[in-house]
C-alpha cells in the first residue's frame, strides 16, 4: 500500500506492531493505542521514532499527554463511509495543537483526499496505486472553501471580506 | 434572489469537473459500483427501479427564471420532458443516463444550480419557508441565514461522511411552513430582548421508521454563534451517532437514547470550545450575504385595484383566488401558490413546457422569481393584485390553476413503487384516485383544509406521519397494504398521526378516506373546525367506528 507524504509517494520508515508483536531493537514503530497506553513509558524511552494507531471510537483526548513525544498519529477509516476520524483529526490539530505527522489509514481513496487535507491529515496510506499517483492533481481540484479549518486555507467568506475592503480603498 | 458571485460559481464548476472525473472512472471500471455509489449519492444520483434518478437542489426553495428554464432544458434534453418537485425543495429527474449526467450538471452550473448533497449521508439541501421575505409578520428574511448555512455545509471537510443523512430547516414566521419540527435541526428565527437576531434550536426531529418531533435543545442561540452551535451538534453526532444499524443512525435516535438533557450537555461542552473560534459570524459577513439578495422595487399600489374588483364576479376566478392567493407584506401585492396537483395526475410533476411558460409568467408578473414549497407546489412571490386576473387566465391555459391549494386534493406523495427501488407499495395511483373522488370543487371546499400525505414505504418520503390523513403503503404476504393515520400535522403544532385500525387493501383506500371525511363532516362542531381540530377534540375512536363498522 503506497504511502503519500508531503504530497508525494514516499518510503514508510515505520513498522506496524500488533498488540503482542515483540518489540524490535531499533527503528520506527507504529503501535496500537491500547498497547501504547499500557507501555507508554518503556516505549518512549526506546530509540527510534514512535507512532500510535488510534481507533475511531476512542476518545482522542486520552492521547493528549503524549502528543509532544510521538512522531505519528495514525487515524483509521475502517470504511470510507465512516467519517469519525475527520473529527478526531480536527481536534488533534485545532484543539490540541498536534504538529507531528497525522496519517490516514484504512480505506483511503482518492475522493477523500481534499476532505482529509482540510481536516489536518498530511500523510496517507492509500489503498490504490493509481489514487496515490493522482494525489497532487486531486489535492488541487478545489480552490474555494466555505469552512474555516486548521489548515489555514482562506474561506470564501473571508475572501469576500478582503475583496470588499480592497475595493473600499480610495473610494 | 441570491446572486452567486465568482467564488460560488468557481466552487460549483470545480464540483462538476470532479463529478465528471468520478463518472469517467466508474465507466472505465476504475471504480467499483460500491465505491461509486457513495460518490454519486453525494451528488444526488440514485439508482432507481428503471433508471438513474437525479435530484437537484433548490436551496431554501428560491428560483430565478433563468434557473427554472435550465431545469426545463434538463428535463427536455436529458430526461422525458418533465420533472418532479419533492417535499424538500428539490426537483427530481427520473430517466437520466449516467453518461449524460456530467453535461446536465454543467448546464445547470451555468445558472448557479447544483446537486451537491441532495442525497447521501451528509448535510442535505437546507430548506426554508417558501414565503420567506414576503410573508406578512415575518421577523426577518430567513434566507440570509439559510444561504450562510448552505455555504457552510457544502463539501464540509468533517461532516461529509456522517452516520446518516442530516437535514436542516429554518423558519422566521409564527406559522411554520418549513416543517422544522420534523428535521434533524430545526431553527426558528427569533429576537432577544435587545432586538438581536437569534434562533430557537430544535434537534432530533424526523419521520421514517421511528418518527420523532424535534425537541428544543437551546432557547436562544445568538446569530453570531449559529455556525459554531450547529458545528457542535454535528461534531457530537459524527462521533457518537450509531453506525452499526442504518435504521438507528439518525440523530433522533442518539438524542432519544441519551435523552435531550445529556445530549444538550455534550453539545454545550463542545460549543464552549468552538464559539469564540473563526466560526463566529461578524455582522459584516451577514451584510455581505444580504447585499447579494436582490429584492424587488415594489410600486405603491392600492389594496383593492379595479381589475380585482371586476374579476370577483367570475366564480371560477374567485374559487382559485380564495385558495391560491395569500397576503403579501407589501400592500397591493400577493403571494400566488401554483398547484402542481391537477385532478388525476401525479402530485408535484411539471412538464418542461410548463416550467418555461411559468418562467415567462414570473418575469412578467413576479419580478423574475419563483418559489418551491415542501407541499410540492410552486409559488410566485410578488404578484401585483391588479395582475391576478390576467395571471389566472394564463395559468389556467397551462393547466396550472387547479383551485385546490390546501384542500383535500392537494396531496403530498412520494414516487412510490412506480419509480422507487425502496418502495413496497404504489403511492401515485392512490393519490390519483383520491383526486378523482374529491374532484368536485364544492365538496372539497366544504371539507376545507385537509392535508393527505402518502408514502410508499416506511422511509416516509411522503411525510405520512404528519399528514392530517396519513397513508403508508407496506407489503404483506406479497400484497400492497395501506395503514391509515389521522391527526398528524407538520406546522408549529407538529404532531404524529394515530393509526385508525388495521391496514386496508389498495382498492379500499379511497373508500376509507371517504368514510373518514364523511365522519368528519358529521362530527365537526361548525364548518370552521378543521379536520385536525375535530380529530384532536374527539380522538381516533369515532372515526375508527365509522370506517370499520361495515368492514
Amino acid at each position: 500500500m503506497p504511502l503519500v507524504n508531503g504530497g508525494k509517494i514516499a518510503d514508510d520508515s515505520f513498522v506496524k506492531l500488533a498488540v503482542d508483536t515483540p518489540l524490535p531493537e531499533g527503528g520506527d514503530i507504529l503501535v496500537p493505542a491500547e498497547r501504547f497506553l499500557g507501555e507508554a513509558e518503556a516505549l518512549l524511552k526506546r530509540g527510534g521514532k514512535i507512532g500510535v494507531i488510534w481507533p475511531n471510537n476512542r476518545d482522542i483526548a486520552e492521547l493528549v499527554p503524549y502528543l509532544g513525544k510521538i512522531a505519528v498519529v495514525a487515524l483509521v477509516f475502517p470504511s470510507f463511509r465512516d467519517g469519525r476520524a475527520y473529527s478526531q483529526a480536527r481536534l488533534l490539530r485545532e484543539r490540541y495543537n498536534y504538529r507531528g505527522e497525522l496519517r490516514a489509514t484504512g480505506q483511503v481513496l482518492r475522493d477523500q483526499f481534499v476532505f482529509m487535507l482540510r481536516a489536518g491529515f498530511d500523510s496517507f496510506e492509500v489503498k490504490k496505486q493509481a489514487d496515490a499517483e493522482a494525489f497532487m492533481q486531486t489535492a488541487k481540484r478545489y480552490s474555494v472553501f466555505y469552512q474555516p479549518t486548521g489548515d489555514g486555507r482562506i474561506t470564501a467568506l473571508h475572501r469576500r471580506m478582503q475583496l470588499r475592503h480592497s475595493e473600499g480603498v480610495g473610494t | 434572489m441570491y446572486a452567486y458571485d465568482e467564488i460560488d460559481r468557481t466552487l460549483v464548476n470545480e464540483r462538476v469537473s470532479e463529478f465528471r472525473d468520478q463518472v469517467q472512472r466508474r465507466l472505465s471500471g476504475e471504480l467499483t459500483e460500491d465505491e461509486f455509489k457513495m460518490l454519486r449519492l453525494q451528488n444526488g444520483v440514485y439508482l432507481q427501479l428503471h433508471a438513474y434518478m437525479f435530484r437537484v437542489a433548490i436551496p431554501y426553495g428560491t428560483l430565478a427564471t433563468n434557473q427554472l428554464r435550465a431545469l426545463a432544458h434538463v428535463a427536455r434534453k436529458y430526461d422525458r420532458g418533465y420533472g418532479h418537485f419533492t417535499t424538500r425543495q428539490n426537483i427530481q429527474f427520473n430517466w437520466i443516463k449516467l453518461s449524460d449526467l456530467p453535461d446536465a450538471l454543467a448546464d445547470l452550473a451555468e445558472v448557479g444550480i447544483h446537486a451537491m448533497q441532495t442525497s447521501g449521508n451528509n448535510m442535505r439541501n437546507v430548506t426554508s419557508d417558501q414565503w420567506a421575505g414576503v410573508a406578512p409578520g415575518e421577523i426577518e428574511d430567513p434566507r440570509i441565514w439559510s444561504e450562510l448555512i448552505r455555504q457552510h455545509t457544502t463539501l464540509h471537510p468533517e461532516f461529509s461522511f456522517l452516520p446518516r443523512k442530516f437535514k436542516i430547516a429554518i423558519t422566521a414566521s409564527d406559522h411554520d411552513r418549513a416543517a422544522i419540527k420534523v428535521h434533524d435541526i430545526g431553527l426558528r428565527l427569533i429576537k432577544n430582548e435587545k432586538g438581536e437576531t437569534g434562533f430557537e434550536v430544535l434537534v432530533g426531529g424526523g419521520l421514517g421508521r421511528t418518527p420523532f418531533i424535534g425537541k428544543t435543545i437551546k432557547h436562544f442561540v445568538h446569530g453570531r454563534d449559529l455556525l459554531s452551535y450547529i458545528e457542535a451538534i454535528l461534531r457530537v453526532y459524527n462521533q457518537y451517532g450509531r453506525r452499526d444499524n442504518i435504521y438507528k443512525a439518525r440523530i433522533k435516535i442518539l438524542v432519544h437514547e441519551l435523552g435531550i438533557e445529556k445530549f444538550s450537555r455534550e453539545v454545550e461542552e463542545e460549543w464552549q470550545h468552538l464559539r469564540n473560534s473563526s466560526l463566529q459570524i461578524d455582522d459584516e459577513v451577514i451584510e455581505d450575504i444580504r447585499s447579494r439578495f436582490i429584492y424587488p422595487t415594489y410600486e405603491k399600489l392600492p389594496h383593492m385595484p379595479d381589475e380585482l374588483r371586476q374579476a370577483a364576479a367570475d366564480p371560477e376566478f374567485e374559487a382559485w383566488r380564495k385558495n391560491s392567493v395569500a397576503p403579501h407584506k407589501v400592500q397591493g401585492y400577493s403571494i400566488v401558490t401554483i398547484s402542481l396537483k391537477p385532478i388525476g395526475a401525479p402530485p408535484g410533476d411539471a412538464t418542461a413546457d410548463q416550467m418555461d411558460a411559468l418562467a415567462d409568467l414570473a418575469d412578467k408578473y413576479s419580478f423574475g422569481e419563483i418559489r418551491v414549497g415542501h407541499e410540492q407546489n410552486l409559488a410566485l412571490p410578488h404578484v401585483a393584485k391588479r395582475d391576478l386576473p390576467a395571471l389566472w387566465k394564463a395559468l389556467d391555459k397551462l393547466g396550472l390553476a387547479t383551485p385546490n391549494v390546501n384542500l383535500i386534493t392537494d396531496i403530498i406523495a412520494c414516487p412510490g413503487l412506480d419509480y422507487c427501488s425502496l418502495a413496497n407499495a404504489r403511492s401515485i395511483p392512490i393519490a390519483q384516485e383520491l383526486t378523482r373522488r374529491f374532484a368536485n370543487h364544492e365538496l372539497a371546499n366544504l371539507i376545507g383544509r385537509l392535508h393527505i400525505n402518502i408514502s410508499g414505504c416506511i422511509n416516509a418520503c411522503g411525510h405520512h406521519h404528519v399528514g392530517h390523513i396519513g397513508i403508508l403503503g407496506v407489503e404483506k404476504n406479497g400484497e400492497e397494504v395501506y395503514q391509515i393515520t389521522i391527526g398528524g400535522r407538520a406546522d408549529e403544532n407538529a404532531a404524529l398521526g394515530n393509526l385508525i385500525g388495521p391496514g386496508v387493501k389498495f382498492d379500499e383506500v379511497a373508500d376509507v378516506v371517504e368514510d373518514i371525511v364523511e365522519a368528519y363532516l358529521a362530527l365537526r362542531e361548525r364548518p370552521e373546525e378543521l379536520f385536525v381540530e375535530t380529530v384532536k377534540r374527539l380522538g381516533v375512536e369515532p372515526f375508527k367506528e365509522r370506517v370499520y363498522a361495515t368492514r
